[in-house]
């Protein structure tokens, strides 16, 4: 069973029926249990860090969350649900996140004037080193994302992909079995769903 | 390079498209959900249902094609029309929706825009703005105190307001073209950035329809006020108007309907058109 992980934030059905599709038992939750419990772990997120960060405090997952992502477990996080695995973002002030993944969460700033923010639509992804993730998916692959914030990490050892916008960002994160893309798979169309396939073959979960 | 977006976009009344979508070879060319599936496997970018439903009864069933579209077709969804409470935004997230937007609601209440934007994030709030060309003349309330149509609020922000004495620029419309409101366009659009929308969908309804190409003068005014994305939308009647709604009109994602339900140029065609000409799309 593929845990996602519902703490009030977002849309999680789309990430939960993709990987439906592609054969994976499904169970979307608020449960610390269940995320003990699952093969894997989905940690979604949409709209401000802070928030985000707040349900995960009141939904009393922050011990669970914490665990899964260092559990070696398959743990994918998208979009926030990528950010708060950092140290910590600017977004309305300094707000601390989870501290699993050096880095931290910024506005894009500096930008010319025809790069709009959010930063929305299909952007090419560069691939640093090789993730089980990125099996099957080529260098400069375009990926959907949507965001005004985005990570940026001293570490090279934890990038799995860069994104430039104005600037180079992380937009995937790789440590163990945890991966984090600022990029939405769920709604990548095919590319995102050869990474989730290759979450699901790596959950052990494939039909 | 972020990629210039294509969106196709159905109107759907009572769960059915209307406006004739004409694919060929689908079971049932009505079913918002079959013809999202196929926009997805040609490789748009996104979908833009709009909700034309007349009746506040029949809205769940909205609901229930967002739904069933977000469980086969992995792709951004935006959806509109009849959003009028911050529920009605979380109903469709929570559906399947990335996006909402919001048109009349706006108007009526700014402020919504920015409740929406600080419940949901910016992310997904779009504004959609149907703009008319100023025709010169200076329609004056029955009062003779302002301007016809001008929403309560226009006594708060009378800069958003068109200019009493000019004949130039852009005045929004609300319910469906058809409401005029004394607002500038391009002033609304910034004031719409400023209370938190993340993106403008901006229409001509002098060109809706028409199939002459996008009003270029309002899309680039209003792409060069705001630093949110800008769709383009309204005319298309061919791939050269999107090739100059991003580029003379510097729009960031062009959307059409009839084109693409038609079945006169697929979504693949456009692009390769755009490619040749070297703007930045995803292939």
């Amino acid at each position: 069973m593929i845990a996602v992980v519902d703490y009030g934030v977002g849309n999680l059905r789309s990430v939960a029926k993709a990987l439906e599709k592609l054969g994976a038992s499904v169970r979307v939750t608020s449960s610390a249990s269940d995320l003990a419990d699952a093969q894997a772990v989905v940690l979604p997120g949409v709209g401000a860090f802070a928030r985000c960060m707040g349900n995960l405090e009141e939904a009393g997952l922050r011990e669970a969350v914490c665990r899964a992502a260092t559990s070696g477990k398959p743990f994918l996080g998208i979009c926030v649900g990528m950010q708060i695995l950092f140290d910590h973002s600017d977004e309305f002030g300094r707000v601390e996140g989870l501290g699993l993944l050096p880095g931290h969460v910024s506005r894009f700033e500096g930008l010319p004037r025809e790069l709009k923010v959010p930063h929305m639509g299909w952007n090419e992804i560069k691939l640093r080193g090789s993730s089980p993730y990125f099996e099957g998916i080529d260098d400069n692959e375009r990926f959907y994302f949507v965001h005004s914030y985005r990570v940026l990490s001293d570490d090279e050892q934890v990038v799995a992909a860069a994104c430039d916008y104005g600037g180079s960002f992380v937009a995937a994160a790789a440590r163990d079995n945890l991966l984090a893309t600022q990029f939405h798979p769920e709604k990548s169309q095919s590319a995102g769903l050869r990474l989730l396939a290759n979450f699901v073959a790596l959950a052990g979960e494939e039909a | 390079m972020l990629a210039k977006r294509i969106i196709p976009c159905l109107d759907v009344k009572d769960g059915r498209v209307v406006k004739g979508v004409n694919f060929v070879d689908l079971r049932d060319a009505g079913d918002p959900v079959e013809c999202a599936i196929r926009y997805d496997a040609e490789g748009a970018d996104e979908l833009t249902f709009l909700d034309i439903t007349a009746s506040h009864e029949k809205r769940d069933i909205m609901l229930d094609v967002v739904s069933r579209t977000a469980e086969q077709a992995f792709m951004p969804l935006t959806v509109g029309g009849g959003v009028r409470v911050v529920e009605d935004l979380g109903a469709l997230l929570r559906a399947g929706a990335d996006k909402v937007s919001i048109n009349t609601a706006a108007v009526i209440n700014p402020d919504f825009v920015g409740e929406a934007a600080r419940v949901y994030g910016s992310q997904c709030v779009v504004v959609a703005v149907d703009a008319r060309r100023r025709d010169g003349q200076l329609r004056l309330a029955e009062d003779g105190g302002g301007v016809d149509g001008a929403p309560d609020w226009a006594g708060t922000w009378p800069e958003l307001l068109v200019d009493k004495a000019g004949n130039d620029g852009w005045e929004i419309y609300t319910h469906g073209g058809r409401r005029p409101t004394g607002i500038d366009a391009v002033a609304w659009c910034r004031r719409m950035e400023e209370l938190g929308a993340g993106e403008l969908l901006l229409t001509s309804m002098d060109r809706d329809g028409t199939r002459d190409g996008y009003d270029l003068e309002l899309t680039r005014a209003v792409a060069d006020a705001v630093g949110v994305p800008v769709i383009a939308s309204g005319g298309v009647g061919g791939p050269g108007h999107l090739l100059e709604g991003v580029t003379t009109g510097g729009a960031d994602a062009v959307l059409a309907a009839s084109i693409f339900h038609y079945g006169e140029y697929s979504i693949a065609e456009c692009k390769r058109y755009l490619a040749e000409r070297g703007v930045v799309v995803r292939v």
